[in-house]
């Protein structure tokens, strides 16, 4: 038991590895939001009047909304609120010149994300990933631009896509979460400031993963990024996202929006791994992540397919869900999500069938340690229109140590009688046959809890890409060994 | 608009029934009832905003202006009672007409010494010493405006105290039998049991209509069980299509006791069945057996709250369901396991068959603060099997009677848990003739 006890201390006192600050200068707009913000965000931006005037559209929607709600309460988290004017909603390296190639790009920059281990450069030529690294508030670079270009695929910067394909943009911006959707949806259609684009053209399957890093770096602002991924008819694509942040007192909001649309036959499997800072020992700091992600089967035989890993963040707040629009399409979301210290997380999804035929599977693992708070919060919605729909939902939780805490909040709601669906939840902690097991076996008890919660993990890891499968199975470990009371 | 004037009715009508019994002896209650009244009046009737309403709308009760019974005496016979009755089971039997207490159509088993079975009503004027311990301090009427209401109109339902070491052989029948005449009249039945240490009983409670019409039945039960008691409830809803009912059924739970409810849906146009077990000492099991079959435009909700308070307990609940007709079907569990309360076992499952076009709204919830426990819940909605269908009819069994014998099959599972053999012999029938009346309701459009 002593050893416990001191493992557990040796974690708690474990630093955060990407806690550190990059000094560049950056070009930020005063703090507070208001119509004037929204007009300094589009002018730097150099954006066109129509994506100003629904910026705008979305401001004044959401001013109404804090004015006469505020934020939502519903959900299981607790945190101080908000002041909404003391956030910077710009900021961005200071460019020096018009950037040509990856060489150009700041340096300093360029370390930031070698640390973060994801070498641009090296990725470019060895892994075959493309990444589109998003930096405070403006993509810094996109790898790999050309060759995708050769197959017509789109890839680049939300800003860039604003400019470049207004046309796309116009048509499917909001269609899948409209900028009334919710409190910080809204919020972020008015002031987001960058984020990725992908198209994939009729008949392509994308030669290689697609990805994007974000990060937080300057003291005080929020990262509202927006990502908007198009499949047309029988393309496929996989994507993935990582996130990280510097160490600071004060906690930061991240109010992202996804919106994923796959057409006939298409395909998008979206995966993150995020690992915001959660804030020190006694939750003090750390990210709010508040994000909306959607996905919209809109074409017959479609599919969309979520994973994520969520260790970091002091509170995590979303529920990456797929409309089930067409008919025969499939809906997938897998999940592992783990609060440690005084981490909070509510998180889940939303299945909402309509189309007939469709099909939806939902694995969610959740590990709560030390003071940590863990939910599941989903929704399987089967409409009347949609027969046959299927749902398979599983939902694990696993307790390490006696002051956390494990939450299940689904719902189910069938308006269609034959409709099949099936929903089993659990909540255990590691059990003292397994680690005795382990242990008679010589196996420490660090690597035993290593084990079993990597045994516990496996449906969702074995839906990750191969190279953050490793990276999610390390973060995990990190996070947790020793951990057990 | 016609929310509040409906609530000021309730309030007006407050004010002339506290007036009648602070008369009767009663005034040490009136501070309580008023209290409740404020609470009530403060919430207002829920909204499908409430997230505990979330798919139930009361409207049809919120906006129906319901009338206190008058004290017009209905004359019945036990002839026609009897339907309402267990063949073959020896028990005490209490009947409440429209609420109120009828002694004729009463009758009491030799009850074992210091046992009393009695109606509220006589209780609250004159033995104020054996109620204030326990009335309305579990039922929680701070913050669920059905329990406020009932705890501000009580007015008549069975006061049981059973003493310590006393067993129970017969079982005691509750029997509340309503003829809506004229305008929609609400009720507020109230009970209260309270069984001391090492007991054994078995309460049963059953709510019917004599004839079809609109009122709104608003019940509250509160159990008391203390150390080493073992209690059983069984709720039998059988009510005429346009009645209302809200049930709210608190259980209040002592060291090493067991208590086991079974619930049997089926009459009823809305109906909310609250169940709330707090397992307040080490050591106890709790059984929770619910079965609700709807069809028409019926709307059964079934709430439940269990609250594993202490460590040691164990806990099942176990809710089926086959919503037929227009019919929904809401379920609503959930399990909280506090700081404390280490070693808590608990398993929720729900079970639910759509036919025609039934709808069901399931919620299993789990909201967990310790770390060494064991719980699981588990929610299914599908239809019969089309391969136990094929089975059966390769075997020589029509259609119709095949898929019968799986809804029978499927009820079934609820109704074995039943112990006492002449009241799930009689539930068995009940439910075999809804299946059989359904399949005629099918064959007629």
């Amino acid at each position: 038991m002593t050893t416990d006890t001191k493992t557990i201390k040796t974690l708690v006192d474990k630093e955060y590895k990407y806690g550190f600050v990059t000094e560049i200068e950056a070009d930020s707009i005063p703090r507070g939001l208001n119509e004037e913000t929204i007009h300094m965000i589009s002018a730097k931006k150099n954006e066109p009047e129509w994506m100003l005037k629904w910026r705008l559209k979305a401001y004044r929607h959401w001013a109404k909304m804090k004015k006469e709600k505020g934020e939502p309460k519903w959900v299981n988290v607790k945190y101080p609120s908000i002041d909404y004017q003391d956030i910077i909603y710009y900021s961005a390296p200071k460019p020096k010149k018009e950037l040509k190639s990856l060489d150009e790009v700041d340096p300093d920059i360029l370390k930031t994300f070698e640390k973060l281990g994801i070498p641009l450069e090296e990725q470019k030529k060895l892994s075959g990933v493309a990444v589109d690294a998003v930096f405070d508030s403006v993509s810094v670079a996109t790898t790999f631009k050309e060759k995708l270009a050769e197959m017509g695929i789109i890839f680049c910067s939300f800003s860039e896509a604003v400019l470049n394909h207004p046309d796309l943009i116009q048509k499917y911006m909001g269609s899948v979460v409209p900028y009334t959707d919710n409190f910080f949806a809204t919020l972020n259609s008015a002031v987001f400031t960058d984020g990725s684009f992908c198209y994939i053209p009729e008949g392509v399957r994308c030669p290689m993963e697609l990805s994007t890093y974000f990060r937080i770096n300057a003291e005080s602002t929020g990262q509202f990024e927006r990502t908007l991924i198009i499949a047309e008819p029988g393309s496929t694509v996989s994507y993935l996202e990582g996130c990280t942040a510097p160490m600071r007192d004060k906690n930061q909001l991240h109010a992202a929006v996804v919106e994923l649309i796959a057409l006939d036959d298409a395909t998008i499997k979206y995966s993150t791994i995020q690992n915001w800072y959660p804030g020190d020992k006694d939750g003090k700091g750390g990210i709010y992540n508040f994000v909306t992600k959607r996905g919209k089967c809109l074409g017959r035989n479609s599919h969309i397919s979520w994973t994520q890993v969520e260790t970091g963040s002091a509170i995590t707040w979303k529920y990456p869900g797929c409309i089930l629009q067409g008919d025969n399409s499939i809906g997938e979301f897998y999940s592992v999500a783990l609060t440690n210290n005084h981490q909070q997380a509510d998180t889940g999804t939303k299945m909402i069938h309509i189309g007939k035929n469709t099909r939806s599977t939902i694995i969610s693992k959740g590990i709560s340690a030390g003071y940590g708070q863990n939910t599941y919060r989903g929704m399987v919605k089967i409409l009347k229109g949609a027969t046959g729909a299927r749902n398979y939902t599983q939902c694990d939780s696993l307790l390490i140590g006696d002051k956390c805490g494990a939450h299940t909040f689904p719902y189910i709601e069938v308006k269609n009688p034959t409709a099949q669906m099936e929903h089993e939840a659990s909540t255990t902690r590691i059990g003292e046959d397994q680690m005795f097991y382990c242990k008679q076996r010589g196996i420490s008890t660090e690597d035993a809890i290593s084990l079993i919660v990597s045994g516990f993990c496996k449906k969702v890891f074995r839906e990750l890409p191969m190279e953050f499968a490793v990276e999610a199975q390390r973060l995990l470990s990190v996070s947790l060994e020793g951990s057990v009371g | 608009m016609v929310m509040t004037e409906v609530k000021e009715n309730y309030l007006e009508r407050f004010e002339q029934f506290r007036k009648v019994v602070a008369k009767n002896g009663q005034g040490w209650l009136c501070p309580t009832r008023q209290a409740a009244m404020e609470r009530f009046s403060e919430l207002g009737f829920p909204t499908p905003r409430d997230e505990d309403w979330r798919f139930t709308s009361v409207a049809p009760i919120a906006r129906t202006p319901f009338q206190l019974p008058q004290d017009g005496r209905v004359e019945l016979t036990s002839q026609e009672i009897e339907p309402f009755t267990f063949p073959g089971l020896a028990c005490s039997q209490i009947v409440l007409i429209n609420g109120r207490y009828s002694p004729e159509l009463s009758s009491l088993r030799p009850l074992p010494k210091g046992v009393k079975v009695a109606s509220l009503a006589q209780v609250l004027m004159g033995d104020r010493d054996s109620l204030e311990v326990h009335l309305a301090r579990y039922a929680d009427y701070q913050n669920d405006a059905f329990t406020a209401l009932n705890t501000a109109f009580m007015d008549d339902g069975v006061f049981v105290h059973i003493p310590k070491g006393t067993v129970l052989q017969d079982p005691i029948h509750l029997l509340y039998l309503t003829t809506p005449i004229g305008d929609p009249t609400i009720i507020h039945p109230r009970n209260l049991i309270v069984a001391e240490e090492d007991c054994e009983a078995t309460l049963v409670e059953s709510h019917a209509s004599l004839r079809d019409g609109v009122y709104f039945s608003n019940g509250v039960t509160e159990v008391v069980v203390g150390e080493n008691s073992i209690l059983t409830h069984y709720m039998i809803e059988r009510e005429s299509q346009e009645a209302f009912n809200v049930s709210t059924l608190r259980i209040e739970q002592g060291r090493n006791t067991n208590f086991t409810s079974h619930s049997v849906l089926l009459g009823g146009a809305l109906v909310r069945n609250n169940i709330h077990p707090v397992l307040a000492g080490e050591g106890s099991t709790l059984l929770i057996n619910c079965l609700y079959m709807g069809t028409g435009k019926q709307h059964l909700d079934n709430y439940m709250k269990v609250e594993h308070a202490s460590p040691h307990c164990d806990s099942r609940q176990l809710y089926k369901g086959i919503l037929a007709g227009k019919s929904r079907g809401v379920f609503h569990g959930r399990i909280v396991v506090h700081k404390d309360a280490q070693k808590t076992d608990a398993k929720q499952s729900n079970k639910n068959l759509l036919l025609d076009e039934g709808q069901i709204d399931s919620k299993p919830q789990l909201e967990i603060y310790a770390d060494d426990v064991k719980c699981t819940h588990g929610a299914t909605t599908g239809q019969l099997d089309e391969n136990g269908i094929f089975y059966l009819r390769s075997r020589g069994i029509d259609e119709e009677s095949a898929r019968a014998i799986l809804l029978y099959a499927f009820a079934g599972e609820s109704l074995q848990r039943m112990e006492v053999e002449p009241i799930r012999k009689h539930l068995e029938s009940l439910v075999s003739e809804w299946i059989s009346q359904r399949k005629l309701l099918e064959n007629s459009k």
